[in-house]
């Protein structure tokens, strides 16, 4: 199973798609490790620098609604993989983001946009989030305070993130 | 029990239920490009489980980048071209013989009603629009439906809409579309199918019910729908007249699959297109959209015509039908692509070509390029490119560009006079 939480990078806006997370013109690339550099280069937010120490030390992403909605791309979980960001916690997903994180072993959990909002409270306070996954909680804390969620994956999602992914689980199954 | 026609694909297709919620489902075709396989098949390689489901059922692309543009896609094609014959997939289009998934698919009769697709790509749900259940999936959906030929999913909940009203001049399929993206929102449709109803995608071709079905993901769907009819039969024919008696015996079967009436729909949504404008997107998500009427005089540097959404041969037809006769302004760079060499060699055959190429357009092979800032027309940051394609998001034909979502028709006039324009104003091109 894979490492889960760490620092935390926010990124406040709503429907961020796979274009802004890995622009396809990366597309081109066959091994995961080539995407490294390239991870939200296109992202449409105001004052966010990709190449800042923010974005390099985190290992969990908090964000808004419809969270990598647009292209199937399975090179956007992955150029998080190879950044060491395992987690991405928003309010809601796009169908084909979401199980790519799962059918990779990694997290893609869903809270309520209240819960959201009380995350960012934390967000110029240099946040990280840690997790227990046996326990379905995770608790954010920083110069704020912390607190601690409770949150809900499907059975399947755990399996798969127990089994490290989806290939293993099928391959054992069918 | 009174059920969706997704809801007896997943009734006829269920091979297990490992988790309540979770269905996994027997696929019949697993479709594959360059873009999204080469990583599945290394995958494969390095766990020593070279293997296919059924070569039969596997159905290979090279799209988006051909020919090759350098060492990397062409590694990518060569990656997949050789493990297309090592695995004896006879379904396999490489250059001369290749064209954009969605578009050359369905044309080579390898979607059905009642079928289950999936491919590395999101806008797998254009082939609902032959009453199938199709799916975009990613790298590891897709490397389990090759080896195992199964795949998982929370089955969806499905949401109607009906189009009815007669659809002014100048108004197609894809301003259909947008404006129903726009009351969806990208979101609005997620975990759901879409399905279409209505006096007017009766009426529609199965190239229009394509263009609607494919940017049925731009509000989240998992998957566009029509209902299979004559249109589907008739389209359908020449690969499967030897499996039904006639096309009577074969839309009695197609029928099957219809939605039952009574059937459960999260939503519906009824939309009178009588008096719908033109319509065209003016942000970076594809629910931006405004009628044209708000946008135009807004200057272009490139027309892009061509893609899975609107590079047929009806949208080639709808494009040049405008053209003939004109010239694009001189501060446009003009590209059409069309998206299968069919679609090529019936608009050369048709004269279309010249009128492109009369026009000031440049015609290109079929491929995907420039849609996704790949290949074949990409724009420089501060440009602005109205296109027939499906996605405006940020940096999408290239870093810093910006891109406005239309139908051909649209296209086309903004091609001539250089600033998004109405084609209503030039009173040529028919119905949709």
């Amino acid at each position: 199973m894979k490492h889960f939480g760490g620092k935390v990078l926010f990124l406040d806006r709503s429907d961020i798609n796979t274009d802004e997370i890995i622009p396809a013109k990366y597309l081109t690339e066959i091994s995961k490790e080539a995407l490294k550099p390239h991870m939200l280069e296109d992202l449409k937010l105001d004052g966010f620098d990709p190449d800042s120490s923010e974005v390099r030390e985190a290992r969990v992403i908090v964000s808004r609604g419809n969270f990598g909605c647009g292209s199937s791309r399975e090179h956007a979980p992955w150029v998080f993989e190879v950044n060491d960001i395992n987690v991405v916690i928003a309010s809601s997903f796009a169908r084909i983001f979401r199980q790519n994180m799962f059918n990779c072993g990694m997290l893609a959990i869903e809270l309520s946009e209240s819960d959201i909002s009380s995350l960012f409270d934390h967000k110029a306070a240099e946040a990280s989030i840690a997790f227990d996954f046996g326990g379905s909680r995770l608790t954010i804390s920083s110069a704020k305070g912390s607190r601690t969620y409770d949150y809900r994956i499907s059975e399947f999602d755990r399996a798969l993130v127990e089994a490290g992914g989806w290939v293993g689980f099928a391959d054992a199954k069918y | 029990m009174k059920l969706t026609l997704s809801e007896k694909i997943f009734r006829s297709h269920l091979k297990d239920e490992p988790f309540p919620g979770t269905k996994v489902l027997d696929i019949d075709v697993v479709m594959c490009h360059e873009i999204t396989t080469p990583v599945a098949i290394n995958d494969l390689v390095a766990r020593g489980m070279d293997r296919v489901f059924n070569p039969d059922k596997i159905k290979v692309v090279i799209d988006h980048v051909t020919p090759a543009k350098d060492t990397k896609t062409a590694l990518q094609g060569k990656i997949v071209r050789d493990w297309a014959r090592r695995h004896q997939i006879k379904d396999f289009f490489d250059i001369g013989r290749n064209g954009v998934c969605h578009a050359i698919f369905p044309e080579k009769g390898f979607i059905r009603p009642g079928y289950t697709v999936i491919m590395g790509d999101s806008h797998t749900c254009t082939h609902g629009a032959f009453g199938a259940f199709a799916a975009g999936v990613g790298t590891t959906d897709l490397e389990v439906g090759i080896l195992k030929g199964v795949c998982a999913f929370r089955e969806p909940k499905t949401i109607r809409v009906n189009i009815n009203g007669t659809v002014p001049a100048g108004v197609y399929a894809k301003d259909i579309i947008l404006r129903i993206i726009k009351e969806l929102t990208v979101k609005g449709a997620t975990d759901c199918v879409i399905e279409f109803h209505g006096d007017v995608v009766k009426k529609m071709s199965m190239e229009s019910r394509m263009t609607l079905c494919n940017m049925a993901i731009e509000a989240g769907g998992t998957s566009g729908v029509c209902m299979p009819d004559r249109v589907t039969v008739n389209y359908l024919w020449p690969f499967i007249s030897s499996e039904y008696a006639d096309k009577k015996a074969a839309l009695a079967d197609f029928k099957k699959w219809w939605s039952d009436k009574g059937c459960s729909y999260v939503r519906v949504i009824d939309i009178d297109v009588s008096f719908l404008e033109p319509q065209v997107t003016y942000g970076f998500k594809p629910d931006e959209v405004k009628n044209v009427t708000e946008l135009a005089g807004t200057p272009v540097d490139q027309v892009y015509i061509g893609s899975c959404t609107n590079g047929r041969l009806e949208d080639l037809k709808v494009a040049a039908a405008y053209l003939k006769g004109k010239t694009i302004a001189p501060s446009v760079r003009g590209v059409v692509s069309p998206a299968t060499p069919k679609v090529f060699s019936e608009a050369d055959r048709l004269g279309l070509i010249k009128i492109f190429m009369d026009a000031g357009f440049c015609v290109t092979n079929p491929t995907c390029g420039a849609c996704l800032g790949m290949s074949n027309g990409v724009i420089a940051p501060g440009e602005v490119c109205a296109s027939t394609t499906n996605r405006n998001f940020n940096g999408r034909m290239g870093k810093g560009g910006m891109v406005h979502l239309m139908s051909p028709a649209v296209a086309a006039v903004t091609a001539i006079t250089g600033v998004i324009t109405d084609p209503r104003t030039y009173g040529k091109g028919g119905a949709a």
